[in-house]
């Protein structure tokens, strides 16, 4: 039996009052609870930034890591244990800036896990730099002429053929939420880039501005395993904002093809160094 | 002591590597030891590369620059190498392709392609024709030949095997026929036993990381560690390891400490580039004092530096590397039998202490041979250091990862295997793995990671100390030196001088007190190592307050001889 109790956490929130993280840490423990997934057998695995903090207030093994390595640490401890439902969590920086290298390589090893993107198109824990995704010409105090061309993280995904990839917004909790539990029950990698305001940093991209944007595209008929529509649907920013299941495929996993993981986790194999003698034989 | 030296010399893409090797297999059948190393430049064809092997009545861990057999390919060995070909050695050249003039008392004219085709219809073979005529002229066992190149020719199937056994034996004939039989004085194929293994550093590493139960190598490849990889890769289908080839080193040490913090034992394995990637993910592993073990394969810098060649340049960037305080050992075996066992230690090590653990090695190690006597596994100790058990976990909310002890050494409990919940942050933390800002918390978790230096340094063993009494001399070295370190003191005995010599093959925690005591009655000292900045020095001068008296410093890329250690000490001693 889950109950709420079992994902509330006593550690005090560091965040601005009123920011889109606390939307996003709702989803995820509500996502959690409905799972009927018990703490222990959760592991997060964060990066810096202010939405990397968020596995502090709530409950699960928590491997809080360095920026934009999120994905390496969270990779190499589901290989050790794949039997543990693992969570990443950075921001916009963390995870299409310092660590992009390694989110491609994901999506194509297609490892078996859930990556949360906090994106409110700004730093924050930095104060207020521009990040990939600040839209062009965004004035910021390291770029007094402009951001550069955003990263568009959607486009990204679909050429590295991720497996599944979503789009979900911190002010739509129970669509967030929604979207959370078909990435974590999805086998293999799951992206999820949440849409999320910065009350203190970002006066271009608000609440407001998202909500008069945003919509469900299931609401219109859209078929996320088509892949020429979700290739469309990832240009789609502006007027109109897609959010839901951009995209989903079978795909094999990564653990799967490892010999090694056939039988059980590695954590659980024994060490048994006789087992080598055979290979002294190559030398001899 | 007595020995024999043979080197084979060509371009790259000739197939120096597998003469060479296949030489050095048959010879370490026979009762004798060998060491082995070769030199080849940083390209796939062309340039000039050498295989060099040394058989040898006593155990040896150095090259030697004296040839008794010399196998061209092609001129330029000819060129290059006949100055190291002693006066009665031989120099075994195909006239055809060398086009060299050499007096039939210095060389042997094979023609190794002609009799490649006719004996085996291939004349790619040629190579193997050059190995039958080294053992016709040594009158060798040719059926232990026989025995090498089936084993090594396996995967390739019969035809090839037979074909290449064809090949051996038109030049073993030949030899036999034409040539001035060298004998191998004292080294004799006396018995079939098997005690002794032929293998190189980065090989004995693989196969004590596999032996330790790492479970995970996550690696990019680089020169000299990538074999490493490559060989623990290669037995995924039969054992319980993951290879990962990843996209970066970042990612490799990441993956490897993210693999550590779920409870396996797990590698990573890189030279100074990729180590200087790392070096972030170092610290991380301290601050969240998550065991993990980096092999750093030393080669010359600075940057991409001379890629396929050896120095000792590292030793303070290994001591150092990483931002902030926190514990770590630094291991340096000097030969693969020391490497072996240092990465079984490494991983121990790394669990006990919940730290990061550097096993620092260099080109030469990861690429010379050596017989050693076979690995006995029932010697390799596991200790995973202290857990807590499921039963004394209680609730799930007790538990606290970073727990203050005395010793430093908080009880590890691993993720998913009960229900605590273990949390770890790179931010500074409070016990149970939260964040924290307050100086209190701060300075009792950095004082409690720092206490496990308390323990680490008993665990580190004293030098290695051969003390002559009332010593004239007192040679120091770390790593990869020590062979050749040795053997210039024997050589330095023999002649009647008292030579002691310190070599250091565990070097963090320093162990200052033995190395003192030595300094008292060291007569002068010198210290010999692969850089230009005395690294090791250097270290004795801070950690000890001795200054060494001399130093024999080496940083062209080439390994330590011990000729040249001994005409460098001729004006010391």
């Amino acid at each position: 039996m889950v109950v709420p109790k079992d994902y509330e956490s006593d550690v005090e929130i560091a965040w601005c009052p009123g920011c889109g993280n606390f939307g996003i840490l709702q989803a995820v423990k509500k996502a959690l609870v409905e799972m009927k997934l018990e703490p222990h057998r959760l592991l997060f695995v964060s990066g810096i930034g202010q939405g990397p903090k968020l596995p502090h207030y709530t409950r699960g093994n928590v491997f809080n890591g360095l920026h934009g390595r999120t994905i390496p640490a969270a990779t190499g401890a589901r290989l050790a244990n794949h039997e543990l439902t693992v969570i990443g969590i950075d921001g916009d920086g963390g995870a299409y800036g310092e660590g992009l290298n390694h989110l491609l390589a994901a999506m194509r090893r297609n490892i078996n896990m859930t990556y949360l993107v906090h994106n409110n198109q700004v730093y924050g824990l930095t104060k207020g730099q521009a990040s990939p995704t600040s839209d062009a010409g965004f004035i910021t105090k390291t770029t007094p002429l402009g951001a550069i061309l955003p990263v568009n993280p959607l486009a990204l995904a679909l050429a590295s053929d991720v497996s599944f990839l979503a789009r979900g917004f911190s002010g739509d909790v129970e669509h967030l939420a929604s979207l959370i539990k078909a990435g974590v029950k999805h086998r293999g990698f799951a992206l999820i880039d949440i849409l999320q305001p910065c009350v203190s940093f970002n006066r271009q991209n608000t609440f407001k501005w998202y909500r008069d944007r945003v919509y469900r595209v299931e609401d219109e008929g859209y078929d996320p395993t088509d892949k020429a529509a979700a290739t469309a649907k990832a240009q789609e920013w502006g007027d109109r904002i897609p959010t839901g299941i951009i995209y989903r495929q079978e795909r094999p996993v990564y653990e799967e093809q490892i010999p090694a993981l056939k039988k059980k986790p590695l954590v659980r194999q024994p060490i048994n160094p006789s087992q080598f003698e055979a290979l002294l034989d190559e030398f001899a | 002591m007595t020995d024999f030296n043979i080197m084979v010399g060509g371009e790259a893409g000739q197939g120096v590597q597998s003469v060479g090797a296949i030489i050095a297999k048959t010879l370490a059948r026979g009762d004798c030891h060998i060491f082995a190393d070769q030199d080849y430049e940083s390209r796939v064809r062309g340039g000039h590369n050498f295989f060099r092997i040394r058989a040898s009545t006593r155990e040896t861990g150095a090259v030697s620059e004296e040839l008794d057999l010399l196998v061209a390919l092609n001129s330029e060995t000819i060129d290059i190498h006949k100055k190291e070909v002693k006066s009665d050695g031989l120099i075994i050249h195909d006239g055809e392709t060398t086009q060299a003039r050499i007096s039939k008392t210095k060389g042997l004219d094979v023609p190794l392609i002609k009799l490649a085709r006719d004996a085996a219809g291939n004349r790619l073979m040629a190579n193997t024709v050059s190995v039958g005529a080294i053992f016709g002229l040594l009158d060798y066992n040719f059926e232990i030949i026989e025995s090498i190149l089936t084993k090594e020719f396996t995967r390739q199937g019969q035809k090839i095997i037979d074909d290449n056994i064809k090949a051996a034996r038109a030049g073993y004939d030949h030899a036999r026929k034409n040539g001035r039989s060298k004998t191998l004085p004292e080294i004799r194929l006396t018995s079939r036993k098997r005690a002794k293994i032929l293998l190189n550093g980065n090989e004995a590493i693989s196969l004590g990381a596999l032996a330790a139960g790492c479970k995970l190598i996550a690696g990019y490849p680089m020169t000299p560690a990538s074999s490493i990889m490559e060989y623990i890769a290669g037995k995924e289908k039969e054992y319980d390891v993951a290879a990962v080839h990843v996209e970066d080193e970042i990612a490799a040490i990441n993956m490897a400490v993210g693999a550590g913090y779920a409870g396996i034992r797990s590698m990573v394995a890189t030279s100074g580039g990729g180590f200087s990637l790392m070096v972030e993910g170092l610290a991380l592993a301290g601050m969240t004092e998550t065991p993990v073990v980096i092999v750093l394969g030393q080669r010359p810098g600075p940057a991409t530096g001379l890629p396929t060649r050896t120095e000792q340049g590292e030793l303070w960037y290994a001591l150092h590397a990483g931002h902030g305080e926190f514990p770590r050992a630094v291991l340096s075996p000097s030969n693969a039998k020391e490497a072996f066992y240092a990465i079984v230690k490494a991983f121990n090590l790394a669990e006990k202490y919940q730290t990061p653990v550097i096993v620092l090695t260099d080109h030469h190690l990861a690429t010379s041979y050596a017989t050693v006597d076979r690995f006995d596994l029932r010697r390799v100790k596991i200790e995973r250091g202290d857990t807590v058990s499921p039963t004394k976990i209680g609730e799930a909310r007790s538990y606290r990862r970073h727990a203050v002890t005395d010793s430093g050494i908080s009880p590890r409990a691993l993720p998913g295997l009960t229900k605590a919940l273990v949390v770890t942050d790179s931010d500074e933390h409070d016990e149970a793995g939260h964040m924290i800002e307050d100086a209190a918390t701060r300075i009792e978790q950095d004082l409690k990671r720092l206490r496990k230096l308390n323990g680490l340094r008993k665990e580190i063993g004293p030098p290695v100390i051969k003390e002559a009494p009332k010593a004239d001399a007192t040679l120091i070295g770390w790593g990869s030196t020590g062979g050749a370190i040795e053997e210039a003191a024997a050589i330095f005995q023999k002649d009647g001088k008292a030579v002691s010599t310190i070599h250091f093959n565990e070097i963090w925690p320093f162990p200052a007190d033995e190395v003192k005591a030595v300094f008292e009655k060291s007569g002068k000292t010198v210290v010999i190592e692969s850089n230009a900045t005395a690294q090791l020095a250097g270290l004795i001068r801070r950690e000890t307050g001795k200054k060494v008296d001399h130093t024999i410093l080496k940083y062209d890329g080439r390994p330590f001889s011990p000729k040249y250690i001994i005409s460098h000490l001729k004006g010391v001693l």
